[in-house]
């Protein structure tokens, strides 16, 4: 019965106990080459028999049965056991006293209890031994498809990184872009710079020329108008009567004439 | 065939009948391997019985009856003076007889 397992295993741990306590105890200096390798073999597991030994009536191994059978044949066991019987009670090693009386009568409840409600034990022991390995299944495998889901998004992680080369060069050509435009608004700089230098230059070259201009128009200004004498002034001013007379006689004259 | 291989390396069941002393005398008894004898009987027998997917009764019936058996024989000495009759002599023993029988 599967159930048995479980209480049987109580004085597993004892045995396990004495190894765990030395490895304690004792440092160890793990060497290089001992990384990454377990004492435990990567071989699986190997699954549990599906019955154990068989038994004749439930006491008696099968391999009895089957060391007589050949040289007693089917029957010898039982005679065995017949012969055995009588011997021991006859000889007395079995006493029959009260208590004979009581084992019969609990061998048969027994015996009676175990033909009647045996199979249904069993299969209630099995059903819970089912559930627990089913459970374990599922644990199992929910991490084989987490695991087979995390390889699946490494992969694509892999694949992801491929693509660092056009990262690159997408930042390689901003990297260019901004050089660019960096040094083209330093060439406008220096052009305006230039250009700006160059009409100051202009600009002052227009004003001395202006101003020796205008001042020497004005020198001579002044020069022919103090050069100008009173006399001349005078007699220019009587030419200028006269001239301005004759030039009326003309005009009224042809005036006259085109009327 | 297994004449070959060392006495003290066979199994029981292939020691001849004249070599059993000798290898008896090659077994290990210290305390270790009278405890290391122990565990491997007991390995034998849980893996073969017990440690299945679909155990049978007989797996504990079998360390049951042996219980049962070890304690007739340890109680044999106590139990000897219920006896029905003597061995050699089919007088009813004097001192007890069946009407006599205590009730336990």
């Amino acid at each position: 019965m599967g159930t048995l397992n479980s209480t049987l295993k109580f004085y597993m741990p004892v045995l396990t106990i004495v190894p765990t306590i030395k490895s304690a105890c004792l440092p160890r200096l793990v060497q290089l080459s001992h990384l990454h390798t377990s004492p435990n073999s990567q071989a699986p597991v190997p699954a549990l028999p599906e019955k154990g030994g068989k038994t004749r009536h439930g006491i008696i191994p099968e391999e009895i049965f089957q060391l007589l059978y050949p040289k007693t044949g089917v029957t010898g066991p039982y005679m065995l056991g017949a012969g055995l019987l009588t011997y021991i009670l006859s000889k007395e090693i079995y006493i029959i006293n009260h208590e004979t009386f009581a084992a019969a009568c609990m061998g048969t409840v027994i015996i009676y209890g175990v033909r009647k409600f045996g199979p249904d034990v069993a299969a209630f022991a099995d059903k819970l031994n089912e559930e627990k390995v089913q459970k374990a299944q599922e644990v199992k495998d929910l991490a084989m498809t987490s695991l087979a889901q995390a390889v699946l998004d490494e992969k694509k992680e892999q694949w992801r990184a491929e693509g660092r080369q056009m990262l690159f060069d997408a930042k390689r050509n901003n990297v260019a872009m901004l050089l660019e435009t960096n040094r083209r608004e330093r060439v406008h700089m220096v052009t305006n710079e230039v250009k700006k230098r160059l009409d100051y230059q202009i600009a002052l070259q227009t004003l001395h020329r202006r101003m020796e201009q205008e001042h020497m128009v004005n020198w001579v200004e002044k020069n022919v108008v103090t050069s100008i004498t009173p006399q001349q002034e005078k007699t220019s001013i009587a030419k200028c009567i006269t001239d301005l007379k004759v030039l009326a006689k003309v005009q009224q004259a042809k005036a006259t004439v085109a009327i | 065939s297994l004449d070959r291989f060392p006495l003290g390396e066979k199994r029981l069941m292939d020691v001849k009948l004249g070599e059993l002393g000798s290898w008896l005398g090659k077994r290990d008894f210290t305390p270790n391997g009278v405890l290391a004898s122990i565990r491997n009987g007991h390995d034998r027998y849980y893996n073969k019985y017990i440690n299945v997917k679909k155990g049978g009764i007989g797996g504990v019936a079998m360390l049951l009856v042996g219980y049962v058996a070890l304690s007739y024989m340890w109680e044999y000495d106590h139990l000897s003076e219920y006896r029905l009759w003597e061995y050699d002599d089919l007088r009813v023993p004097t001192t007890y007889s069946i009407i006599h029988l205590k009730a336990l």
